[in-house]
């Protein structure tokens, strides 16, 4: 599954990548920061046969989706909104030992429980974007049929949600 | 034991991964920041599948994995539009004010 140091290269990028999004003041940091992230995940899906997802990780999460979020934090000029500076002391130390625990757990049960264990099968995958589309259009036809009435109701709802009212000028007044 | 790469440095860094997308779910207050936090938390998700699905020799994973990135968009979409409408009404999107519902 990948060469030891290809994957503490990456691991190093990907988590310093994440505590950047976490402590970063500005959004629009945050943000470029979980592009890196995003890419280095790509990668990861590269080295474990995965070209088709790493390909849709690119353009739909590092692509798409973050550029919907760095238009919308431009749009709200929220760039500087509720940075690490406004959390109050206990909070951050709450959040600090709840993380510190999941990670304890995690650890204890690895060493106890000896990993996840089982031999990695040595059989190549067929993971081609090909194979993958065969296996979605043969054994998962319900579930993709769902994603497209999801992305449907979805765009209905942001559509309806965006639309700005003919009265908004009064309901801003009200607001005053 | 570090010659080579198992399926358990993938679910460690998965770990990590999800475990600093719940700090910045519980440590910021922006809400665009948290939401940013739980695009982490489904991608540290995703990679454990993908690492599975290859230590499986499963490609189920990976098609797990593309249901999980297409609703993700879906939420994205609908998310940042709420967002986009509360900051329209209250002028912030600071999840401390947004307390109309406290009793």
């Amino acid at each position: 599954m990948g060469n030891p140091i290809l994957f503490l290269i990456l691991a190093v990028i990907a988590v310093g990548s994440a505590l950047g999004m976490l402590l970063s003041r500005n959004a629009i940091y945050s943000a470029l920061f979980l592009v890196l992230n995003f890419v280095t995940i790509a990668v990861f899906y590269l080295v474990l046969n995965a070209p088709f997802i790493a390909m849709v990780q690119i353009t739909v999460y590092a692509g798409a989706i973050m550029v919907l979020f760095l238009f919308v934090i431009m749009l709200l000029g929220a760039e500087r909104l509720g940075g690490v500076g406004a959390v109050r002391d206990w909070e951050w130390a709450t959040a600090a030992l709840l993380g510190a625990v999941l990670v304890l757990v995690f650890i204890l049960e690895m060493v106890l429980g000896k990993g996840v264990g089982g031999t990695e099968t040595a059989v190549f995958v067929d993971s081609s974007p090909t194979a993958l589309g065969l296996r979605l259009f043969e054994a998962y036809v319900f579930p993709f049929e769902l994603t497209g009435v999801l992305l449907l109701i979805a765009m209905i709802g942001v559509v309806v949600l965006g639309r700005t009212k003919k009265r908004g000028k009064h309901v801003q007044h009200s607001n005053n | 034991m570090f010659s080579t790469v198992t399926i358990d440095w993938y679910v460690a860094l998965s770990v990590l991964l999800f475990t600093i997308g719940a700090m910045g779910v519980l440590m910021r207050r922006n809400a665009i920041i948290i939401f940013m936090s739980v695009e982490m938390m489904l991608n540290s998700a995703n990679l454990a599948f993908v690492a599975f699905a290859r230590h499986l020799g499963d490609l189920d994973g990976q098609v797990l994995t593309f249901f999980v990135i297409t609703v993700a968009a879906a939420e994205v979409a609908v998310g940042l539009a709420l967002i986009v409408t509360i900051f329209r009404t209250k002028h912030s999107i600071s999840i401390d004010e947004l307390n109309v519902l406290k009793g």
